[in-house]
């Protein structure tokens, strides 16, 4: 297993280094002069000139991008052009509004998405398998906006029983986090579905049946165990689209986190912090898919001894 | 029956054929079993006629401004109610749909085509090929959700044509790899290694034999594909990265009606369930799609 982490490990440098590079490059990438774009339009050529020197634009490219990396690592991220506070500083604050945000949608959707895929499994083509499922691909479908502006309809407007945005109060989370999670509960439903209809069909769970253990016995203590290794998998994946769906439901409920801070930046153009965000959500999401990938080998013994 | 043979039955003594199964028929009879992907599949073609016909079959106009009829409730003269200029939302409801539509089938396209294509060249060669390739989707991988896509934006500038381009990337990696990994198998099969000992050119083998192979599960993936486009296309716009106002586009539709919650939901909540309906639609076809295509399914 130790092994098999360390290899996994040793696995993501190159893809980061890629990474990397294809973020220093997004910077060049931009139509026009950078240069021009951080000392603004009014700039005089001679301003221009000499922001082009402080941000070493007029190195050759490689070496700019080994001052890029040499920087990151430092955990320089560069200046916000909006608020000219460090880029780094700026994440931070930002940092845990999303973490709790993305944990709380998780809770929520393990709970019903485990719960709904359970109970379609077991009651297979009967009226509760097809009502759980057609609202799985009904959440699937659901734009997150705007379950997030119906719900603000309903019980904030109307009932007034949670905010309608920012961060007052725990009541503040229950909104966002079910709008984020529905998505994601959805999927969970789906897959636990098919993978415990699979485990449901094995010689074992027979066996269990014939001498005489209880329907909820085989499938809480016996099937659903083993169902869930593929399931945490997914689960676990899922993480890295709340990340991203974190985007959309930021903007609609006015939370102070990192999806705001994202589409803040895009329409000022706030390059040093697009950078950056894009570079922390892509590490964000690739140490997920190796914890996720360490866990389905610790679970998994086929895996693990291959 | 598999592959355009005669099925023979044995009635009575006599041997008479009784049905010529091609798979496109055998598709067919285990499509039309899935009653609800026929709805969804008959409401998509509806979909088509209302995006072909908008202007003719749209009450009002849907950019022209009314200024006496501001917000108004959903009645029998505007049947979704009007948005904050007085235009008639049922109407630009139905000018809308051929904006989703294109910007869903013409994104899904273009992944589709570049996908499918890098997916074989890196299934069929391997080697260095194979690993830059899927190195490169590795990379595109990294980056959650629509954030690949708001990266492109910020690149290109928001607007329509720009979505269309920063959702087709945001699409290819998946192609690439579903087409790969069919690729894979195929490549291992007898017929193939039966063309190539005939002396069949790679290109030839690779769009002659591997690709019809691989088809099925491109068909599937694509309609399931257009959904997730669609809804990534109108959160863009809700963001305000996508279509630009007075376009009657759904996700900005919605993004406008924001400032109303309060006095007029109407405005907000007609775009987002058309958008609702359209991708649920896509997403029940593909469901059985993937149930009428794939093998595994079978009985």
């Amino acid at each position: 297993m130790f092994h098999y982490t360390i290899k996994r490990l040793l696995g993501i440098i190159p893809t980061l280094f890629i990474v990397s590079i294809f973020i220093f490059m997004f910077v060049h990438m931009i139509p026009g002069d950078p240069a021009r774009l951080v000392a603004g339009p009014d700039a005089s050529y001679k301003d221009v000139e000499l922001v082009r020197q402080e941000l070493g634009l007029d190195q050759p490219k490689v070496k700019q991008y080994f001052v890029y990396l040499g920087k990151i690592l430092q955990g320089d991220l560069g200046t916000s052009m909006k608020t000219k506070r460090p880029v780094f500083d700026e994440i931070a604050d930002r940092f845990m509004p999303t973490f709790w945000l993305t944990i709380w949608s998780m809770v929520w959707a393990i709970v019903f998405g485990l719960l709904i895929g359970v109970i379609s499994a077991t009651k297979r083509n009967k009226w509760q398998d097809y009502t759980g499922m057609f609202g799985a691909v009904s959440g699937i479908s659901l734009p997150s906006f705007w379950l997030g502006l119906m719900l603000i309809q309903l019980f904030s407007v109307k009932l007034g029983w949670f905010p309608t945005g920012g961060i007052e109060s725990w009541k503040s989370y229950i909104l966002p986090s079910v709008t984020l999670g529905a998505g994601v509960a959805a999927v969970i439903a789906r897959f636990t579905r098919s993978s415990l209809m699979d485990i449901l069909r094995e010689d074992y769970i027979r066996t269990g049946r014939a001498k005489g253990l209880k329907e909820n016995v085989v499938v809480w203590n016996h099937a659903l165990k083993n169902a869930m290794i593929p399931v945490i998998t997914m689960t676990g994946l899922q993480f890295g689209f709340l990340l991203g769906g974190s985007i959309v439901v930021e903007t609609v409920f006015s939370w102070p986190g990192l999806g705001r801070l994202l589409i803040d930046s895009v329409s000022f153009r706030d390059y040093p912090v697009i950078q950056a965000e894009m570079l922390l959500f892509a590490l964000e999401f690739i140490l997920i898919n190796l914890i996720v990938d360490v866990l389905y080998g610790m679970m998994n013994p086929q895996i693990r001894y291959k | 029956m598999k592959n355009g043979t005669v099925d023979l039955h044995i009635k009575d003594g006599r041997q008479e054929a009784e049905k010529v199964r091609t798979p496109f028929l055998e598709f067919w009879r285990k499509f039309k079993k899935q009653r609800i992907a026929m709805i969804a599949a008959f409401f998509i073609g509806f979909l088509f006629i209302v995006a072909l016909l908008g202007p003719f079959i749209a009450p009002y106009s849907a950019v022209e401004p009314d200024y006496e009829n501001i917000l108004s409730s959903p009645s029998m003269q505007h049947l979704a109610g009007t948005d904050a200029f007085g235009r008639d939302i049922f109407s630009r409801i139905i000018e809308g749909t051929r904006i989703s539509l294109f910007v869903g089938l013409s994104s899904v396209f273009f992944s589709a085509v570049l996908g499918t294509i890098l997916g074989l060249v890196s299934g069929y060669y391997g080697g260095w090929l194979d690993n830059m390739i899927m190195r490169i989707c590795d990379v595109l991988f990294a980056f959650p959700g629509i954030l690949l896509a708001i990266g492109i934006i910020a690149i290109l500038g928001p607007g329509l044509g720009n979505v269309v381009i920063a959702v087709a990337i945001f699409g290819i990696p998946t192609f690439a790899r579903i087409v790969r990994s069919s690729t894979l198998s195929i490549k291992e099969t007898l017929y193939v290694e039966s063309a190539r000992s005939v002396g069949a050119s790679a290109k030839r083998i690779i769009f002659k034999h591997i690709f019809p192979s691989t088809l099925s599960s491109i068909i599937v993936y694509f309609t399931m594909r257009i959904g997730t486009a669609i809804l990534t296309a109108a959160s863009l716009s809700f963001l305000g990265l996508g279509a630009q106002p007075p376009s009657p586009e759904w996700g900005a539709m919605l993004s406008a009606g924001r400032d109303f919650l309060n006095t007029a939901p109407h405005v907000t909540f007609f775009p987002g369930l058309s958008i609702f309906i359209t991708v649920l639609a896509f997403n029940l076809l593909g469901d059985g799609l993937r149930d009428a295509l794939d093998p595994k399914m079978k009985d």
